[in-house]
């Protein structure tokens, strides 16, 4: 009989009101401790990341939750004051969310191998009952993407643009856009990781 | 809480060879039977917000691995009294109890400096949120969320009021058991859980389209609270107990070279 392990608490979905517990000022409550968690300070080149998540129907997921986690401009996790992670709301009435960061430095894949910048995003919204986990890639890495190890591992090549952002021209400071689509032909790439 | 007397882990076994140190590696692949499918049409909205295409199945990497350092300095000193947090002219009304627990990973260690977040309803099972319009009325003394982190021996505690049930639109009129939504990080991002706990001995829970997006009666089970009789406050409140297991991580035997893709 192989070895047991405690099992991993069962996940159950982030409800319509996910922004009390998780963004309260979305929710329409102050809490003054948990203001602008999509703004995130740290050395390094300023940039914005956007996006709409869609469901199987092309309708707009009002209700999403997005969270970030990232490298330092060096590629370190955890190496000074950056914090690496944000969280944001989609809009009630647009769906749009965003972040502003740093640009993520390059993270060595397990074997040594470069990975091409990247950030990861989670996803929670209600429907979903465990939130999905994907990447957003910089367009104008393209050798990096051609090399990425993780955009490698999918065998399907043309669902591997999915993952990587359109630059939005005309902005303040470097923009990123990238719709997710949880359903359908244009189906983003979730991992299991 | 059954704890894993059978991982070698707590029965102190070494692995061969000695005083080779051990760190720990990876992050324990996710039982993925141990959650809720992503296509559920008994709760309706998941039809529609599930994936079609299967997950991509990746290993972990640094990143993976690590995840955001939170400190208790970022908490300030009420955010795990739900009773008082929000409390304008008083205290919250309802059923006044204390929620706590134990976090532990899948090989039964402790994990000191999670952040734990919670919402919930009133005692009436209505949110403080800009879009719940049902009928039952504000608490104006309870605001629903709460935050801690749990403490070095992996320990956590909320005192809050018992939320009560409420309709949704899914079949006719469901009603939610009374439930308290939980955001859990641990130190690696690949930890990340959100789920909600119940109450023991509730008849809504056996009814819930979304408890019941778990197949497993074993799995549901494992987010039913149960009451703690030992550990209420007298004559101020009851106490549930809920302790929750994050993903493990396995031990790196050796320095080998990973296979790459």
């Amino acid at each position: 009989m192989p070895i047991e392990y405690l099992k991993e608490t069962p996940s159950q979905t982030g409800g319509p009101y996910v922004h009390i517990g998780l963004l309260p000022v979305a929710a329409g409550l102050a809490y003054g401790t948990q203001e602008q968690p999509h703004v995130l300070s740290g050395a390094g080149e300023r940039i914005r990341i956007e996006g709409v998540v869609y469901d199987g129907s092309g309708h707009i997921v009002k209700d999403a939750l997005i969270e970030l986690w990232q490298a330092d401009a060096e590629g370190k996790h955890n190496a000074g004051d950056f914090l690496g992670w944000g969280r944001a709301s989609a809009a009630f009435d647009t769906g749009e969310w965003f972040f502003e960061t740093i640009r993520p430095g390059i993270v060595p894949w397990r074997d040594g191998r470069p990975q091409a910048r990247h950030v990861t995003l989670i996803i929670f919204a209600r429907g979903i009952n465990i939130h999905l986990h994907t990447r957003l890639y910089f367009p104008e890495d393209e050798a990096a993407l051609e090399a990425d190890p993780v955009l490698k591992s999918i065998e399907w090549v043309g669902r591997r643009k999915t993952l990587v952002a359109t630059k939005v021209e005309g902005k303040p400071i470097p923009t990123y856009r990238l719709e997710i689509n949880i359903q359908g032909d244009d189906e983003t790439v979730f991992f299991d990781v | 809480m059954q704890h894993a007397t059978s991982c070698w882990l707590r029965r102190g076994i070494r692995p061969a060879g000695g005083n080779m140190p051990m760190k720990l590696g990876d992050v324990i692949r996710r039982d993925r039977s141990s959650h809720p499918p992503a296509l559920t049409p008994g709760y309706k909205t998941s039809v529609l917000r599930s994936p079609r295409r299967a997950l991509i199945s990746i290993e972990p990497g640094p990143g993976e691995n690590a995840g955001p350092i939170f400190k208790a300095s970022m908490l300030g000193p009420l955010e795990n009294d739900l009773i008082r947090n929000y409390g304008k002219t008083g205290e919250a009304i309802g059923e006044r109890i204390i929620v706590h627990g134990k976090i532990l990973d899948e090989c039964g260690r402790p994990v000191p400096n999670a952040l734990i977040e919670v919402w919930q309803a009133n005692a009436g099972g209505r949110y403080r949120h800009v879009n719940d319009s049902y009928l039952a009325p504000l608490d104006p003394n309870f605001g629903g969320t709460g935050r801690c982190m749990s403490d070095a021996e992996g320990n956590y505690f909320f005192r809050t009021i018992r939320p009560g049930p409420y309709p949704w639109r899914n079949n006719g009129s469901d009603w939610r058991p009374a439930h308290i939504h939980i955001s859990i990080f641990g130190h690696a991002f690949v930890q990340r859980l959100v789920s909600q706990l119940y109450f023991e001995g509730d008849p809504l829970v056996p009814l819930c389209p979304i408890l019941n997006t778990l197949p497993d009666p074993a799995a549901r089970e494992r987010l039913i609270a149960k009451l703690d009789m030992g550990n209420t406050v007298p004559f101020d409140a009851l106490a549930y107990r809920f302790d929750v297991v994050l993903r493990g991580r396995r031990q790196t035997f050796f320095e080998n070279k990973p296979e790459g893709h």
